[in-house]
């Protein structure tokens, strides 16, 4: 069964990002709700569907609800790493469709920049992970590194062509002032930064930020009577393959191959008929390997793919268009941040970075150690 | 490494590398070669895969030089860590050691030694090997 236009996105909206020392979760929370309900015209008491995803507190669903004041008919806080968010859109869309929701929110804060919260990865050292603890790998940059390596070795991909990526993603940030780092960068400067774990170097990773975003999702009855133009669900897909990165499948095939699939047939839609991209960007080397997985090149393709300053403003392929998790802010779990600006684009009300004209978008999120992928296709129409 | 260690799962691997024996399971079903050890086999679904005692000798399927180490091992670095493919079949997360972590390369051959971890408790880690 097709999810095609079973839910619209109403309203979206981030809270203060970057270092955001007077917050907690709770309140970043709240602020984008409160943002994104006003955005949608709606009260807290239309909403009756809850989806969020914490890498804190001890029930983080019922304790956001809780603060929030909502009491949610249905509850869904699916927590598989950074990609949780495109995850929750498609099972509100389920949800919606089988008539047991109409107004869902998608709720998201950390102060892991603040508060050196970020519990996610604190250190597992039982079940699956005792035969990885001894070794020492950073979770999750080390993993990422492994994934790299691989790429290299079996395509022949180049620091610099990674470097090529964290550049553009940082001129699209120079055109956001919600963007938290907004010098200019250029390839040196990338391949200078300390390496962390090779092949990534510091300017390969992610920021580390405070942050928090909401979106809004309605049943296409409410879509109709709603402030802004709808942006629609038209395909959705997920998948994850593994929670730890020895068990990788294949290092250099992400779930997105699977998850991709299923999203791009159930818009009906082919690649070259997207407007804007936003790929989740926790490592230079995680575009990489989404782009081919996604099926936008061949494997092994994804580093000239990106060479030339091609995704960069001006270029001919627009993505990660608000500066990114590598440039723009990365609290922890970044795919709330994918759909807020896909939708933004669409919208036509991104300023200096609007790609002209957007009426199809694609948001890729992933999560865990390149463990889950849902790639979103969004639309107007 | 936390107190319920090993576990039921777990105790015939550690039981092994505390011999000198790296263990490993494969299914009777379907013959696949299986690692972390588990009760049933993650290809076919058929429960209680045999153990069985690899030789040791694989090749590096991906590696990384850690600069930038957690907390506990910030002594150790830099330091290489690997994704070994051993020979029977299996993956496995170790350490390249006795050389030098730039040397170390995608497509090498290595051969299982063992250490003592920062635990002091016995772990496999590999070192370069000659052909094979």
């Amino acid at each position: 069964m097709s999810l095609k236009k079973a839910c619209a996105i109403a309203g979206v909206a981030e809270s203060r990002l970057g270092v955001v020392p007077d917050s907690t979760v709770m309140t970043l929370q709240a602020e984008a709700m409160v943002a994104a309900l006003a955005e949608a015209g709606l009260e807290k008491s239309d909403v009756d569907a809850v989806f969020s995803s914490g890498n804190w507190g001890r029930l983080p669903q019922l304790q956001a609800a809780e603060y929030l004041g909502i009491r949610p008919s249905y509850s869904d806080n699916t927590s598989v790493g950074g990609a949780s968010f495109e995850f929750h859109l498609g099972h509100a869309a389920a949800a919606i469709q089988a008539g047991l929701c109409k107004v869902a929110v998608i709720l998201y804060g950390s102060t892991q920049r603040s508060r050196r919260e970020r519990r996610i990865f604190e250190t597992h050292t039982d079940l699956g992970y005792q035969y990885e603890v001894p070794y020492g790998l950073p979770i999750p940059v080390g993993a990422y590194a492994l994934a790299a390596s691989r790429h290299m070795a079996q395509y022949g991909t180049t620091s610099e062509q990674m470097a090529e990526l964290a550049v553009a993603t940082r001129a699209w940030a120079q055109l956001n002032p919600a963007a938290y780092r907004r010098d200019p960068l250029t390839v040196d400067e990338v391949l200078a930064s300390d390496m962390i774990a090779s092949p990534l170097h510091r300017l390969d990773c992610c920021l580390v930020t405070d942050g928090g975003g909401c979106i809004v999702v309605v049943s296409p009855e409410i879509a109709k009577s709603m402030p802004k133009a709808p942006v629609w669900l038209l395909g959705q897909g997920e998948a994850h393959s593994h929670a730890q990165i020895s068990e990788m499948p294949e290092l250099t095939v992400t779930p997105a191959a699977q998850s991709g699939k299923r999203a791009f047939a159930m818009a009906g839609i082919k690649h070259g008929d997207l407007d804007v991209v936003e790929i989740y960007d926790s490592f230079t080397i995680t575009v990489l390997l989404t782009l081919e997985s996604l099926g936008f090149c061949k494997p092994g393709e994804s580093g000239a793919f990106v060479t030339g300053g091609r995704t960069a403003p001006g270029g001919e392929f627009p993505l990660n268009t608000n500066g990114g998790g590598l440039s723009y802010c990365h609290p922890g779990q970044y795919g709330i941040f994918l759909l807020i600006e896909a939708v933004r684009q669409l919208r036509g009300e991104c300023g200096d970075r609007q790609v002209a004209d957007a009426t199809l978008a694609l948001a890729s999120g992933t999560g865990g150690v390149l463990s889950s992928n849902s790639t979103c296709i969004l639309g107007l129409e | 490494m936390a107190e319920e260690l090993p576990d039921p799962d777990s105790a015939p691997y550690w039981e092994g590398i505390a011999a000198g024996e790296l263990r490993y399971q494969r299914c009777g079903a379907c013959d696949a070669a299986i690692f972390y050890p588990r009760s049933i086999c993650p290809v076919c679904g058929t429960p209680d895969p045999a153990w069985q005692v690899s030789a040791g000798e694989g090749v590096v399927h991906a590696c990384s030089v850690i600069h930038r180490a957690p907390p506990v091992h910030k002594d150790e670095a830099p330091y290489v860590v690997a994704l070994v493919d051993l020979a029977e079949g299996f993956r496995m997360m170790s350490r390249i050691v006795d050389c030098a972590p730039d040397a170390v390369a995608v497509g090498q051959n290595v051969r299982v030694v063992y250490r003592d971890d920062s635990d002091g408790k016995p772990a496999p880690y590999f070192a370069p090997a000659g052909e094979v």
